[in-house]
């Protein structure tokens, strides 16, 4: 029995798609314009791009590498936003978790890796968690918004690190940075190619967006979050707890990104040092948002923009900058964010094809 | 009143509104409506909610404009750009939510827009000494110096009518004026209209309210699914053959009531005290009881702590001190869940804010507050087969239309919405309900099927504490009636005890041993 409503929602669901891939077509294109004024060829360009992105066993394991702490930040945020909170603190909460995994790690070399790298993601894990909750508590407690107060533990995590690495945790000369963990506690390899690698790390972070779906559709706790996302009045009606639940929200929020940090730790670098997140915590913003707060969404966002970076590198060597994807991306967060543009694109396309008149149109922009 | 008639005699009419049609999206709110005020009468516009009454008052009034048709102001063609045009072609409106300034005084609010000059300096002495002309003149009792936020509403609104005047109006608009008063400030209100009108102003006055409207005007049109469905005479009309006019069929107009036989005391409270947000006392040192199979109605001009009381007694505010009870046991200041869980449930006043999460199905909606519990919900995972079996059956049972679960509850009709809430807060059998404006913005059809299932509660043994604005519903369904103002108790008394009048000096702040007193003499 399908219902009319079971049919919009469908029609809702194949336009959360239709809306970021039009996004992407329609900055890609602009791209190009912007290419070409620049006196360059956006084929040429583009082609290039690809070819960096998906052209080689290299190009492949640079980009996978990249999606794996994308994938992961942007479900922390995607996550976060279902549930009413606007974590900017990913980044802060990936350091805290390197943190955390690098200090556990560093001690488990007598311990065989069956318990070493579970005990190490934890700790990334809990790092995060514990990190974002301070955020959440403050909110619950005093009312202080989320936004500024993930933004002042960014810095703090920041700042925090630069002190571990040319202090307590300092090894070597040059950059300061911390010593490797433990062999038993680093992650394997899924595949090497050459010098470059194909972290297992992906393996784990498409498992999280699977749990992460699970738990939000189908679980009493994916309920409330979600209630309390969209009508917190309502969820504290119905008799649930408004800050139990931002400070748990902000916690597993918290633990993705903790989980990012982790297994950059434990899959890239070994070690960590100052900044060693890149602003991928903030990257996360992006991603979630082009994913629509999807956590399966999120895996093809995360994997469009790994590519787009990948790809951009190889971009410079044909005289592009790579600052293009930059351009890109921005006017892709620009389009999806304005997603009434597309939709009223797509309804007048679909209109048109199906010879309405162009009175109702007007209804439907007035509305 | 054919359309001919009508065209001929036109310098007769201060409104025409000729084949108007207003198409949103979807809904087609006004189709082909005629609609023509003869100058200096007051025309009442009744039909049930969304039947398109307000869509056609904006059009006159400039806010949208109509799809096709033509609009007549005193024998001239019009076509309002903006509300500006309208108000210049002499036409003003007074809204159902005051559009005042809180901070400001009533001259000063009174002047917002047009403010009188002297130089570049504005001239208050000026603004105060007109807007007490037109104050005396008409008989709207106000005080020029307040502040807003420091009058009753019933001045509140005559600060609203000043405004339209002052601008100049000659034909005014009031929508739903009587929702927000009491009995004696509504024959104030009354009064005030009938000088306007001698005064040659035309009046058209929207309301859902027969009686009201039988009482006041000279003309009625029914509205009905966006179409009018008559223009009658006041005169020539009664309350039964209106309400058949605006639901398209017959209504029992008063609930039947009949006797029970109450059970033990189940429901509590010894001198409350509650706080509301400005963390100003609003429930003061407030005691009452509630038998099983009773509904206790509190009566009261909004805003005099029945928000807040209602939010105390289902957990979702602090009580300050005093005692909560529930079966004997202490339950003051339980959580929401702590208290659902006892079988206490609330039907919220405003439905849309607490009641629904409009971006959920309608099946979430009606597990909200039991969605952890078995069956729905089974160590942590929800159980979908089991929540649409339970909201399938609720859906049938209590008519929700369309009858689709997967219905996102924000799509829904406002009567269907409060469909919904019914469901979830009486389909799980609550021992005590609190019930907060439970028929406010619901058309005739859906007020009469909430009364029955509030009723049959009561027939169930369920104890219910009615709180409602509408002194009518009060009275058609309580047992005992406790009157409420600024936050302290007027008194308690069996429905039909005391008269309407009695009621509304209650509500106007006098105590019931006052009142007792006055009856003796």
């Amino acid at each position: 029995m399908a219902s009319k409503s079971e049919v919009t929602n469908m029609r809702s669901k194949w336009m959360s798609f239709l809306v970021p891939a039009l996004a992407v077509l329609v900055s890609l294109l602009i791209g190009a314009i912007i290419i070409l004024a620049i006196g360059q060829n956006p084929i040429k360009a583009y082609g290039v791009m690809l070819k960096g992105a998906f052209g080689s066993r290299v190009a492949w394991a640079d980009n996978i590498t990249k999606m794996t702490s994308l994938l992961l930040t942007g479900l922390a945020v995607g996550f976060g936003f279902r549930a009413g909170v606007f974590n900017i603190g990913a980044e802060g909460q990936m350091a805290m978790g390197g943190i955390f995994a690098m200090i556990i790690g560093l001690n488990l070399g007598n311990v065989p890796p069956v318990i070493a790298i579970p005990l190490t993601i934890l700790a990334g894990m809990l790092g995060g968690a514990f990190w974002a909750s301070i955020a959440g508590w403050l909110k619950a407690q005093t009312g202080a918004h989320e936004v500024i107060t993930t933004i002042m533990l960014n810095w703090i995590a920041y700042h925090l690190t630069n002190y571990l690495v040319s202090g307590p945790f300092t090894v070597g000369i040059g950059i300061p940075k911390s010593p490797e963990i433990a062999k038993s506690a680093q992650l394997p390899p899924l595949l090497t190619a050459q010098a470059s690698t194909v972290p297992s790390g992906i393996i784990i972070a498409i498992a999280a967006a699977i749990v992460i779906y699970i738990l939000l559709e189908k679980t009493t706790l994916g309920y409330e979050a979600k209630a309390v996302g969209f009508n917190p009045y309502a969820a504290e009606y119905g008799g649930i707890s408004i800050s139990k639940n931002i400070v748990l929200t902000m916690a597993i929020s918290g633990a993705l990104a903790g989980l990012a940090g982790a297994l950059e730790v434990m899959c890239v670098h070994h070690r960590i040092f100052g900044a060693f997140t890149s602003d991928r915590g903030f990257d996360g913003i992006t991603i979630a948002l082009i994913g629509q707060n999807n956590p399966i969404g999120i895996i093809f966002s995360a994997f469009l923009i790994s590519s787009l970076r990948a790809g951009s590198n190889s971009m410079q060597t044909v005289g592009v900058p790579d600052d293009i994807i930059v351009i890109v991306q921005g006017i892709i967060i620009f389009f999806v964010a304005a997603d009434r543009i597309i939709k009223t694109w797509i309804i007048k396309a679909s209109k048109l094809g199906k010879n309405k008149s162009s009175q109702t149109i007007k209804g439907g922009e007035e509305a | 009143m054919s359309e001919e008639n009508i065209q001929e005699t036109l310098k007769d009419y201060a409104v025409y509104m000729k084949n108007i049609t207003k198409v949103f999206p979807k809904v087609v709110a006004n189709d082909n409506v005629n609609f023509a005020v003869k100058k200096g009468e007051i025309h009442a516009l009744i039909g049930e909610n969304g039947a398109g009454k307000t869509t056609l008052m904006n059009q006159l009034y400039g806010l949208y404009k109509p799809t096709s048709g033509e609009i007549y102001v005193f024998d001239k063609k019009v076509d309002f750009k903006g509300p500006s045009d309208a108000i210049k072609a002499g036409i003003g409106m007074v809204h159902q939510h005051f559009m005042l300034v809180d901070n400001l005084t009533v001259a000063e609010n009174v002047v917002l827009g047009s403010e009188p000059k002297k130089g570049i300096l504005f001239d208050l002495k000026f603004a105060k000494k007109e807007v007490k002309e037109l104050s005396e003149r008409y008989g709207l009792k106000v005080d020029v110096d307040a502040k807003i936020e420091d009058i009753p509403v019933g001045m509140q609104q005559r600060v609203e009518i000043i405004k339209t005047l002052y601008r100049g109006a000659d034909i005014l608009i009031l929508d739903e004026p009587t929702a927000v008063l009491t009995p004696q400030e509504t024959n104030e209100l009354f009064e005030i209209l009938r000088a306007l009108k001698n005064d040659g102003k035309t009046i058209i006055f929207i309301s859902h309210k027969l009686k009201e409207v039988l009482e006041i005007s000279d003309t009625i049109t029914v509205m009905r699914l966006g179409k009018v469905t008559g223009t009658v005479k006041t005169s020539e009309t009664n309350e039964k053959e209106l309400a058949n006019m605006m639901v398209g069929r017959n209504v029992v107009l008063s609930i039947e009531r009949p006797p029970t036989t109450l059970g033990k005391s189940i429901v509590k409270v010894e001198n409350i005290w509650v706080k509301d947000n400005r963390k100003l006392d609003a429930v003061k040192d407030l005691s009452f009881e509630i038998k099983e199979g009773e509904i206790l109605g509190i009566a009261g001009v909004a805003g005099n702590g029945q928000t807040e009381l209602a939010e105390a007694l289902s957990g979702l505010r602090k009580i300050e001190s005093g005692s909560y009870m529930f079966n004997g046991k202490e339950i003051t200041n339980l959580s929401v869940r702590e208290i659902r869980e006892l079988g206490i449930s609330h039907i919220p006043e405003d439905r849309q804010r607490r009641g629904l999460i409009p971006e959920f199905p309608v099946y979430f909606n009606l597990i909200l507050s039991q969605h952890y519990k078995e069956p729905f919900a089974n160590r942590g995972f929800l159980n979908f087969d089991e929540i649409k079996k339970y909201s399938h059956s609720l859906v049938k049972k209590f008519d929700v239309r369309p009858p689709d679960i997967y219905n996102l509850a924000g799509n829904l009709s406002g009567g269907n919405q409060q469909k919904v809430i019914l469901a979830r807060e009486i389909g799980s059998s609550p021992k005590f309900i609190i019930v907060s404006q439970p028929t406010r913005g619901l058309d005739v059809g859906a007020i009469e099927y909430v009364h029955k299932e509030l009723i049959n509660l009561r027939l169930n043994k369920g104890a219910v504490l009615l709180i409602s604005m509408e002194l009518e519903e009060i009275l058609s369904l309580s047992d005992r009636i406790l009157v409420m103002y600024e936050g302290r108790s007027m008194g308690e008394f069996e429905n039909g005890e005391l008269t309407i009048e009695e009621i509304g000096l209650m509500m106007a702040g006098k105590r019931i041993e006052e009142i007792k007193v006055l009856e003796k003499v």
